[in-house]
């Protein structure tokens, strides 16, 4: 079974849209959490704390977390991977373009692949900012994710990063999401309204919700 | 009406081919865009050119062997096929930009004539219920529930020309590929083979190199016969009770 | 090539007999045919190959069941896939006696109603053959997943069709032949994938191989390459449809054309009543001299339209400016009882005569309307939307006029022809080893077809008779000698037709093949349409020579043989239609008697009716080639009624 999915561009794309839905669970959990933010330091810091612990006594210290690090390290992977191999088919099966050439399907559906490539480069920067410290400005301290996170919204380039990939998010997801419940077989003639109607609030919704951590710093609304 | 085509021109499958620029005068709005280019043809055949080769047959819409591309919209600018479109959807002095079906799938074979075989292979993959001449059983025999017969009709009417591969930026089958499975799998003839022929079919369609599915829509939108797009995801369901049942 | 102003001197040979046909009661006869025919033992029918030449219902079929049994079939079509053939345009439905609204519906009463509509010019054991196959059929098909109209329970639907009195025709919208040729082609390509049948597209063929008066093979030409093939069989099947193309204008599609039938008469296949062809009242005019092909719209818009003209010559003011009094409802004038559904022969001739009385309306006065305000009054615009609304949009889109508002224009066109091979009860021709089904041959319809009769000869032919009747031929001719290109008799035919194609390329004259088409079209619908007159056949015969010699001395073929060249393909056919259409307007002339499509003024009742003259005519004329422009043979084939007494149609 696992040999049909992979070998088969139905399949892959399978991949994709379960590795996809996956992410977007992911980050409509992580944007509820980003919104604590404006319930001031004591709060956020306390919720960034219990990520850690959550799972206890069950799980040790940091397993539950490591384990959605995991999860989300393979979806990563998966997704790039399969939307790797499937647009090198793509751009194969078409090799010629039309000489007279017209815009045609929407922005989203068009930049799904550049907008992920942009997804990708800005989770590198945000691990490496506000995860791991590397490149995060200001001096990074562990333990004390409300300040780190006012010192990136702080620098003009911290911000103009973070809400362009926000809107490339917003776009990847709106595509994203009603494609892959196509995939999944979902689709039909009568839900597809609905499903689309889901696709746009989920990628408005999360748009809006990371943006406004950002624009709360900049407009000191957090401080 | 007075035209200026730009077509393109392609000796044959391993030639290089160009756009070429032709004038054509008294065109008529009533003509189709067919007869538009027989009129071309005539007059390039006096003139001792070889005249513009393109596919067609029935000129009523149905057999689906007409296919241009007209000025970039598989079929041209009205969603119906190139046979039944007619020159008053043009103005008088327009450019009209002519070029054949293009995917990887379907080879140029020449000008604007292309090779779609591989539409034939798949369906040759499992696009067909058993029912081998004699053994047919009474044929009330099964009733067919009202909506089931409705929507096997609905992906049935698939013509087989190609535009939805035409207009799909991936040169993607999966409308074709979905339209006969959809006819077929609803059917409860078609259900002793409904595992393996989705499984078959769409195993064939990659193989015969078209592109995967990343639900831009152009397909249906250049479908003249309007099968729409959720046939791919119904398409896609199939695929995937397939997977779950056979274990390969 | 030369002017034989003698061709109409024909001669009389030996009558043609059917030997095939078992004697006894009629609806016993295909049993005791089945039974009295020899068989190919399973295991060694692999070892036999059958060619067959064409995809349509007849060809696909055909195909689609030899392989199965086990033949090694043979497969061509001129088209890039063998789902294009032409049968995929019929649209109303396909006729069978299940008898499913309990309504009276018989075999013997299809049998009797096409006997009856084919003007009794046909077999009776090959139409109450058909009439029996014609419940098979859609058994066979509904397996197949062909999806036909049903009702809400599930079951199947049926429709009444062309003035018979039961609803006997299946349907799947207006489709039918789309779905049904795709049910064949869906059979075929299941085949094709198990190895049992070699399929050759864009291949035509240009002419048939025969050796020791057996038909063994044909000669194909490679459309895309254009390299010439030889193909060997031990026997060939020609599924290859009608020639209403030669009268260039008609509702065939484009490259439908006369080749291969054509080209087997000339090895010695008798062609059969080739003037029979069938005119169909609704179709869509011509716009112009541009016009390449005719649409047809289903001919139930006249259960609900009014057809008429103008009562005054040249009038040209727009539809809805005639005065109702300044109307000639011209059928429902001459036939009061009928109206406007009188039988598709009669309501065409009355639509040539008021055109050719000046006043028709349209371009060119080439049309009549079609009007449905009046239905619409009573109705209302949704009830006549509902019934009619595809074919008012497909009117609308290629005339670009709204006729909810303004009356449709209509015009009859050629549409199919009821002549061809001349085949016996087992669909042989006079060529052992070559047989023709469906369309291509003469068999089933008469001078007349009747509506959604069409789709169920080619499925019988193809999926029923041939497979089941080609056994007796195979068994007994079990093994051939190997026969191949090197054979004289082979190596003549091949230069032959290269001979031709290159003398087509040579001539390098100033007019285009279209031009030859056009105008050989143009003299057939003129003297050879609708109504036939002997001054108008002689004319036809006396210009058609001529016609011939200048195409061979004007004709202008671009490019070479060696390559993909549609002016090519096209010039070709034309040679082949400048000879038949020769042998159409002599059977016309020789049947001086109306009957179905074929209406002779000469020969007509005192109200214009067709006056048939069976005591002369009853027989089907088989006709022998003896050269080009050389005056052929004629066979009789005597046709007996024992079932079916002939009357004469009233419809006043």
């Amino acid at each position: 079974m696992t040999r049909t999915l992979w070998d088969s561009s139905v399949g892959k794309k399978t991949v994709m849209a379960v590795s996809g839905l996956i992410m977007l669970l992911y980050l409509v959990v992580h944007m509820i959490g980003n919104l604590k933010i404006f319930f001031g330091s004591g709060e956020f810091n306390h919720y960034a704390h219990w990520l850690r612990t959550m799972g206890e006594p069950f799980l040790h210290y940091e397993w539950a977390l490591w384990i959605v690090r995991v999860v989300l390290v393979a979806a990563v992977v998966l997704h790039a991977t399969s939307a790797y191999q499937l647009s090198r088919r793509d751009i194969r099966a078409r090799p010629a373009s039309y000489v007279h050439r017209k815009p045609r399907a929407g922005y989203a559906t068009r930049t799904m692949r550049w907008g992920g490539i942009i997804l990708a480069l800005f989770i590198v920067w945000h691990i490496l900012d506000l995860t791991t410290g590397t490149v995060h400005p200001g001096g990074f301290q562990s333990g004390h994710p409300y300040q780190n996170v006012i010192d990136t919204f702080s620098t003009w380039y911290g911000n103009t990063i973070y809400i362009v990939a926000m809107l490339a998010l917003g776009l990847h997801v709106q595509h994203g999401f009603w494609s892959a419940a196509q995939t999944l077989g979902a689709g039909n003639a009568a839900r597809d309204r609905a499903l689309k109607a889901l696709a746009n609030a989920l990628a408005l919704v999360l748009t809006l919700g990371f943006i406004s951590v950002p624009v709360a710093v900049m407009t000191g609304v957090v401080s | 009406m007075k035209l200026t085509l730009r077509v393109w021109r392609q000796k044959n499958a391993d030639a290089p081919g160009a756009m070429s620029t032709y004038e054509v005068d008294g065109i008529s709005r009533d003509m189709s865009f067919l007869e538009m280019l027989d009129t071309l043809n005539e007059e390039l055949i006096l003139e001792g050119d070889d005249p513009v080769a393109f596919d067609h047959d029935c000129r009523e819409g149905i057999c689906g062997a007409c296919s241009l591309v007209i000025n970039g919209d598989a079929h041209g600018p009205e969603r119906t096929t190139t046979c039944q479109l007619h020159m008053r959807s043009f103005e008088d002095g327009d450019t009209i930009d002519i070029e054949p079906w293009r995917a990887s799938a379907f080879p140029v074979v020449k000008d604007l004539v292309v090779d779609r075989s591989a539409f034939d292979r798949i369906i040759q993959a499992g696009g067909y219920i058993s029912a081998p001449t004699g053994t047919a059983p009474e044929a009330h025999a099964t009733p067919v529930p009202k909506p089931d017969a409705d929507f096997a009709f609905e992906h049935a009417e698939c013509i087989g020309c190609g535009a939805c591969v035409a207009a799909c930026p991936n040169g993607s089958a999966m409308l074709f590929t979905s339209a006969k499975i959809n006819h077929l799998n609803v059917l409860p003839q078609g259900a002793p083979e409904r595992e393996t022929r989705v499984l078959d079919m769409v195993d064939r369609m990659d193989s015969e190199g078209f592109g995967g599915c990343t639900l831009t829509g152009e397909c249906a939108t250049a479908c003249p016969k309007g099968i729409p797009l959720p046939s791919i995801s119904a398409m896609n369901k199939e695929w995937l009770r397939a997977v779950r049942k056979v274990r390969r | 090539m030369t002017d034989h102003p003698h061709y109409a001197h024909y001669g009389t040979g030996a009558p043609v007999v059917d030997t095939k046909a078992p004697e006894g009661p009629v609806a016993e006869r295909w049993d005791t045919r089945r039974f009295q025919a020899k068989l190919v033992n399973p295991a060694n029918r692999r070892k036999h190959t059958v060619i067959v030449v064409g995809t349509g219902l007849a060809g696909g079929s055909a195909g689609a069941t030899l392989a199965e049994q086990g033949y090694h079939v043979v497969q061509f079509c001129f088209q890039d896939s063998p789902r294009r053939a032409h049968s995929v345009a019929a649209q109303g439905g396909i006729n069978a006696a299940k008898n499913y609204r309990n309504d009276g519906d018989s075999i013997h009463r299809l049998f009797y109603d096409t006997v009856k509509g084919g003007d009794f010019r046909a077999r009776e054991s090959n139409v109450h053959r058909l009439a029996q196959i014609s419940v098979e059929i859609i058994d066979q098909c509904v397996a197949q997943g062909v999806p036909f109209a049903r009702e809400y329970g599930g079951l199947l639907d049926n429709r009444s069709f062309g003035g018979v009195q039961v609803s006997r025709t299946f349907y799947a919208r207006g489709q039918t032949g789309q779905q049904l040729l795709l049910g064949a082609y869906q059979a075929l390509s299941r085949q094709i994938a198990a190895g049992n049948v070699e399929l050759h597209a864009r291949t035509e063929m240009l002419d048939l191989i025969v050796i020791d008066g057996k038909a063994r093979g044909i000669v194909a030409r490679d459309l895309v390459t254009g390299k010439i093939d030889t193909y060997f069989a031990d026997a060939v099947v020609l599924a290859s449809g009608g020639y209403g193309n030669v009268f260039y204008l008609s509702t065939n599609a484009m490259n439908s054309n006369a080749t291969a039938i054509w080209r087997a008469h000339r090895r010695g296949a008798y062609f059969a009543n080739p003037c029979f062809t069938q005119i169909h009242p609704t179709c869509i005019p011509r716009t112009g001299d541009h016009q390449s092909k005719l649409t047809l719209m289903s001919e139930s818009l006249r259960n609900d339209g009014r057809i008429w003209v103008p009562k005054a010559k040249g009038d040209d003011r727009p539809a809805n400016e005639i005065p109702e009094g300044e109307r000639d409802y011209y059928l429902e004038r001459i036939y009061p009882a009928f109206g406007n559904l009188v039988p598709r022969d009669i309501a065409s001739r009355a639509a040539k005569n008021v055109c050719d009385e000046g006043r028709g309306v349209g371009p060119g006065g080439q049309g009549v309307y079609l009007d449905f305000a009046e239905a619409i009054r009573r109705m209302g615009r949704d009830k006549v939307e509902e019934k009619y609304g595809n074919l008012f949009d497909m009117y609308a889109r290629i005339t670009a006029e709204n006729p909810y508002e303004t009356p449709m224009r209509i015009y009859p066109a050629v549409h199919y022809t009821m002549g061809g091979l001349w085949v016996d009860y087992d669909l042989q021709t006079t060529v052992p080893g070559l047989f023709a089904i469906g369309e291509a041959n003469f068999s089933d319809h008469g001078a007349n077809r009747l509506g959604a009769s069409a789709l169920m000869q080619g499925l019988a032919d193809g999926y029923f008779v041939l497979p089941s009747t080609i056994n007796d031929y195979l068994a007994r001719n079990p093994h051939h000698d190997e026969v191949d290109a090197s054979h004289p008799a082979v190596e003549e035919i091949v230069a032959d037709t290269e001979d031709r194609l290159n003398l087509l390329l040579a001539v390098d004259g100033d007019r285009t093949p279209d031009s030859f088409h056009r105008e050989i079209g143009e003299l057939m619908w003129e003297h050879c349409g609708m109504a036939r007159t002997e001054e108008g056949l002689r004319e036809a015969l006396d210009r058609i020579p001529r016609i011939r010699e200048e195409f061979w001395r004007r004709i202008k073929v671009p490019g070479t043989g060696d390559e993909f060249n549609q002016s090519l393909e096209k010039a070709n056919r034309i040679v082949d239609y400048l000879e038949l259409a020769e042998l159409m307007c002599l059977d016309a002339l020789h049947r001086a008697e109306s009957c179905g499509g074929h209406f002779r003024e000469e020969s007509q009742t005192p109200d214009g009716e067709a006056a048939r003259r069976d005591e002369e005519f009853s027989y089907a004329a088989a006709w022998e080639f003896t050269g080009t422009g050389e005056a052929p043979v004629l066979h009789k084939e005597d046709l007996v009624f024992e079932y079916v007494h002939p009357t004469q149609r009233s419809y006043a």
